[in-house]
C-alpha cells in the first residue's frame, strides 16, 4: 500500500464488551492511514457503530489501545479529539438553524464572529446548501438535513471524520448523489473518512479500502476489487457481491491448486485459498459471470452439467437458477444475445469456468446474510 | 351533462370538489361529535354551568329588589345627591315592604346583604321589623324615624339607592380591597380590612417559588429519569409516583408530624445539639411549612412533564455537540436545556396554577401567615356564607390564571406545551 502517508489511526488489540460477558469487539488490530476512505462494511450488531463510539470517545475500550496522530487517546475527552461525526440520524440541533448548527463548532473554539460567517457560507456553497441559512433543521429534506450533518461535521475542518450509515434513510437516487457529493468532498478537502455502510455496493464504489466485520472480528481488510476478486473466506465470498457456493472435499494438492471432490462425486479444480490441506472441507466460491454457459468445446479446466430451475427476465441479461452438484442456489447470468434465447426450465445445460476464477475458502459452515 | 365552464374541480358527477369532500366529512365529524357527547354534557352540566353560575353570582344584587320591591321602585325617582331625604311615598313603601318582609323572615337577608356595605345594617332591619310591624298608618317619615334615627340619615338611603339595582360592582371591588363611597366614588377599604390584595400578592409569590424550587428539584431527577436505563428509571418512576398514590391528607399531616416543634425534624436537631430546647424551629404553620409541602405534593407535576420530553431528546444529541468540541457543560447549556424549553414551560405552567389555587395543604400547614386566597373563598362559602363575594375572589383568581396563561402563550406558545 501507501508506504508514504502518516498513520491517522491505530487500532491496537482492541476489545470491547458492554455487559462483562460477551466480546462486541474481539481483538481489533487496524492502522488508517492519512486520507484514506475506509469503510467499514458487515452485517447488524458486528460492532461497526462501536467502533467509531470507541473512536470519537463515547465507549471505552475493555481491553487496547487507540492511537490517533500516534498518540493514545484512551483518556482524551470527546471534545478534545478534534474528531468530526456524522451520526445516523443526522443529530442535528432542532432548535437552531441551518446556519447556528453549522457555526456551533466553530462557536464553541472561539472562532471570531466574522471568520465564522465566512467559513460557514463556504461550507454551504460546498454542500451545495447556499440559501438555506435560516431555515430549521424540520423544515429540510432528508437529503438537506444530511448534506447540513456532513458540513456541520467537516466546518471546524477537522482531519479524521466518522460517517455512521449516513445514507441510510435515503432513497436509491439521493443516495447515489450523495455518494458521489461526500467522495468529492472526501477528495478536494484530503481529509481520512471512516465510513460506516451495510450497502455494500455504496462501500464498492467508494472506498480506498473496505474492512468488512462479521462477529467482532475484521474478516478481510483490502482495496475494493481485492476484496471482490480475491475473498480470503467465504464470509466476505458470501457477503460481497454475487457468490455461488459448492462445497466439497479436498482431494488433492497441487501447489497453488487443488483438486475438490463435490457432493455429488464430481471433482473439481481449484485455487488452494484457504484450506489446510488435502481432507479438509472446503466451500468453493465462483462468481456468476464468470461461469460461461454451453463452452462450445473450449478447453476449460471445469465442466459441470446443470438443470435450470428458474429463469428471471431482466432485460439486459437473464438470471438463471441453476442445481449443480446438488446445490441448487447456483446462479449465471446469461446474456440477452440471440444465441442464448433457447434456455428453458427444467433443461440440462453444460458449465465450464478456469481453476483460477474457483476459489477453495473455508468451510464455515455459517450463512452470511446477504446485505 | 354540459360541461362547466370555470375552473373549480369538480368530481366525476360535477359536484364542485370542495362540496363533495364536505359531505364526506359531515359523516365522519358526526360520529365524532356522538361519541364525545357524554362527556360534553357532563362538562357542560356539571362544569361550565356551575362556574357560569358562580360568575354571575359575583355582580347578583336581586335581593334588596326582591325583599323591599315597593322600595326599590319608588326610590328611583329620589335624587341621592341632595341632602333631602325621600318623601312619604318611599316611607310608606318601606313600612309595607319590611311589614311584608317581617312576615316572610326575608328581612335579616336584606340585612346582612347591606351590613356588607356598611355596618350596623344588620341590626337597624332586625330592630325597624318589629317596630314596623305596629305602624298602621300616616305619618310614616316620622314613625320610621322615630324606631331609629338611621332612617332620618340620607346615607342609610343612598345605600338603599345604589344597592336597589339588579347588578352591583360591590363585590368585586370587596375582593380588591376597595368600595364605594357614600358619593359613589371608588375608595380604598380603611386600613384593617384591606386583606385580599395582600393575599392574592401573596399567593403568586409563593406559588411562585414553588414553581421555582419545583423546577429545581425536578430538573435533574427528571434528567436522571431520562438517562438511565430503564430497568432502573422505571424503579425510580416508581418512587416519583409513590407520593400520588397516597392520600393527599396523609402527606401533608406527614410533614405536620415531622415540621412541627415537638416534631421529628426539630428533636433531631435538639438532640444532635445544633438547637437549644428552648430555640426549637417554627417551621410548620407558617410559609415554610406551606412551600414546603407544597413543593413535595406538587413535584411530581413538575417531573413528568419533564421527563417526557427529556425523553424524546435523542442521546445522539449531546454526542454530536461534544464531538463537536463543546465540553459537556456547554453542550448541556447549549444544546439540552434548549430542547426541554417545552417540558419546562409546561411543568412551570402546570405547577403554577394548581398552586395557585391549592386549598387542603395551606388549609392545613399555613397557619395565619401561610393560607392562599383559596382559603380565604372556602371560609365565605363555608363559614360567613358571604357568597357574592367568594364568587368575586374566585372569578378575580380565574381571570389571573387566564391572564397568566394567555401571556405564557404569547411567550412560549401553548403548542409549543408537551404534558406528556
Ligand atoms: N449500549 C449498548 N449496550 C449493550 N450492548 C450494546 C450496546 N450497543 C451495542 N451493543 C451490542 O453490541 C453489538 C454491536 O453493536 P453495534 O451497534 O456496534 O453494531 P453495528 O455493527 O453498528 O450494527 P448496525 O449495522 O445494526 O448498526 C450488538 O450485538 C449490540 O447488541
Ligand atoms: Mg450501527
Amino acid at each position: 500500500m501507501v508506504e508514504t502517508k502518516p498513520r491517522i489511526v491505530r487500532f491496537d488489540r482492541v476489545q470491547k464488551s458492554y455487559d462483562g460477558e460477551t466480546l462486541v469487539i474481539k481483538d481489533l488490530n487496524l492502522d488508517i492511514e492519512a486520507g484514506e476512505f475506509l469503510t467499514m462494511l458487515g452485517p447488524s450488531g458486528s460492532g461497526k457503530t462501536t467502533c467509531l463510539m470507541m473512536l470519537a470517545g463515547f465507549e471505552p475500550a475493555t481491553y487496547g489501545e487507540i492511537y490517533l496522530n500516534d498518540q493514545p487517546i484512551n483518556h482524551v475527552a470527546p471534545h478534545r479529539r478534534s474528531i468530526g461525526m456524522v451520526f445516523q440520524n443526522y443529530a442535528l440541533f432542532p432548535h437552531m438553524t441551518v446556519a447556528e448548527n453549522l457555526a456551533f463548532p466553530l462557536q464553541v473554539r472561539k472562532v471570531p464572529k466574522p471568520d465564522i460567517r465566512v467559513k460557514v457560507e463556504r461550507i454551504l456553497d460546498m454542500v451545495r446548501l447556499s440559501g438555506f441559512e435560516s431555515r430549521q433543521p424540520a423544515q429540510l429534506s432528508g437529503g438537506q438535513q444530511q448534506r447540513v450533518a456532513v458540513a456541520r461535521a467537516l466546518v471546524f475542518e477537522p482531519a479524521l471524520v466518522l460517517m455512521d450509515e449516513p445514507l441510510g434513510a435515503l432513497d436509491k437516487n439521493l443516495r447515489e448523489e450523495m455518494q458521489y457529493e461526500i467522495k468529492r468532498i472526501h477528495d478536494n478537502l484530503g481529509i481520512t473518512v471512516i465510513y460506516v455502510t451495510h450497502d455494500q455496493s455504496e462501500a464498492l464504489t467508494m472506498s480506498s479500502r473496505i474492512a468488512v466485520f462479521n462477529d467482532g472480528v475484521i474478516q478481510q481488510l483490502a482495496t475494493p476489487s481485492v476484496l471482490y476478486e480475491e475473498p480470503e473466506n467465504a464470509f466476505v465470498a458470501q457477503f460481497i457481491g454475487e457468490n455461488n457456493r459448492l462445497r466439497g472435499k479436498v482431494a488433492s494438492v497441487d501447489g497453488d491448486y487443488c483438486e475438490v471432490v463435490l457432493r455429488d462425486g464430481a471433482t473439481v479444480r481449484a485455487l488452494k485459498v484457504n484450506v489446510s490441506g488435502k481432507g479438509a472441507s472446503t466451500c468453493l466460491s465462483l462468481r456468476p459471470e464468470r461461469v460461461a454457459i454451453e463452452p462450445n468445446g473450449q478447453a476449460e479446466e471445469n465442466v459441470l452439467n446443470g438443470r435450470v430451475e428458474e429463469l428471471i427476465y431482466l432485460g439486459d441479461h437473464i438470471r438463471a437458477r441453476l442445481t449443480v452438484a446438488g446445490e441448487d442456489e447456483f446462479i449465471v447470468k446469461v446474456p440477452n444475445a440471440p444465441r442464448h434465447a433457447s434456455l428453458s426450465e427444467g433443461t440440462w445445460i453444460q458449465l465450464a469456468w478456469a481453476a483460477e476464477d474457483c476459489r477453495a475458502l473455508d468451510a464455515s459452515g455459517k450463512e452470511a446474510a446477504p446485505a | 351533462m354540459p360541461t362547466p365552464t370555470d375552473d373549480v374541480m369538480r368530481t366525476a358527477d360535477g359536484t364542485p370538489l370542495k362540496i363533495s369532500l364536505q359531505r364526506a366529512l359531515v359523516r365522519s365529524r358526526l360520529r365524532a361529535l356522538l361519541l364525545v357527547l357524554p362527556l360534553l354534557a357532563f362538562v357542560l352540566v356539571f362544569f361550565l354551568f356551575p362556574i357560569g353560575h358562580m360568575l354571575f353570582r359575583s355582580v347578583d344584587n336581586r335581593i334588596v329588589g326582591s325583599v323591599l320591591p315597593r322600595t326599590a321602585v319608588a326610590i328611583q325617582d329620589w335624587d341621592p345627591d341632595r341632602a333631602k331625604l325621600p318623601d312619604e311615598a318611599v316611607f310608606e313603601a318601606l313600612v309595607r315592604d319590611i311589614q311584608a318582609a317581617f312576615k316572610d323572615r326575608t328581612l335579616g337577608r336584606v340585612g346582612r346583604r347591606l351590613n356588607y356595605e356598611k355596618p350596623g345594617m344588620s341590626s337597624l332591619f332586625r330592630k325597624s321589623g318589629r317596630g314596623a310591624a305596629r305602624i298602621t298608618g300616616a305619618p310614616y317619615r316620622d314613625r320610621m324615624i322615630a324606631i331609629d334615627k338611621r332612617w332620618g340619615d340620607s346615607s342609610t338611603w343612598r345605600l338603599i339607592h345604589r344597592e336597589s339595582g339588579a347588578l352591583t360592582s360591590a363585590y368585586f371591588l370587596a375582593a380588591a380591597d376597595l368600595k364605594l363611597s357614600e358619593r359613589g366614588a371608588i375608595v380604598r377599604q380603611p386600613e384593617p380590612r384591606r386583606i385580599y390584595l395582600t393575599l392574592f400578592y401573596r399567593t403568586l409569590w409563593m406559588s411562585g417559588l414553588i414553581t421555582v424550587l419545583c423546577l429545581l428539584l425536578g430538573y435533574p431527577v427528571s434528567y436522571l429519569l431520562a438517562t438511565l436505563p430503564l430497568r432502573i428509571s422505571n424503579l425510580l418512576m416508581i418512587l416519583v409516583l409513590l407520593p400520588f398514590w397516597t392520600s393527599l391528607l396523609v402527606r401533608t399531616t406527614a410533614w405536620i408530624a415531622l415540621l412541627q416543634t415537638e416534631g421529628v425534624l426539630n428533636d433531631i436537631m435538639v438532640f444532635a445539639g445544633l438547637l437549644s430546647e428552648d430555640g426549637r424551629l417554627q417551621m410548620i404553620h407558617n410559609k415554610f411549612g406551606t412551600v414546603v409541602a407544597m413543593v413535595h405534593i406538587l413535584l411530581p407535576f413538575m417531573i413528568l412533564p419533564l421527563y417526557s420530553v427529556m425523553k424524546t431528546i435523542p442521546p445522539s444529541l449531546m454526542r454530536a455537540a461534544r464531538s463537536l468540541g463543546a465540553t459537556p457543560f456547554t453542550a448541556f447549556v447549549r444544546v439540552y436545556m434548549p430542547n426541554t424549553v417545552a417540558g419546562v414551560g409546561a411543568g412551570c405552567i402546570m405547577v403554577f396554577i394548581l398552586s395557585i389555587g391549592y386549598y387542603i395543604t395551606p388549609a392545613l400547614v399555613g397557619g395565619r401567615t401561610g393560607t392562599f386566597i383559596s382559603n380565604f373563598i372556602a371560609l365565605h362559602v363555608g363559614e360567613t356564607l358571604n357568597w357574592g363575594l367568594a364568587a368575586a375572589l374566585g372569578a378575580l383568581l380565574l381571570g389571573l390564571v387566564l391572564a397568566l396563561y394567555l401571556i405564557y402563550d404569547r411567550i412560549v406558545g401553548v403548542d409549543n406545551m408537551k404534558l406528556g
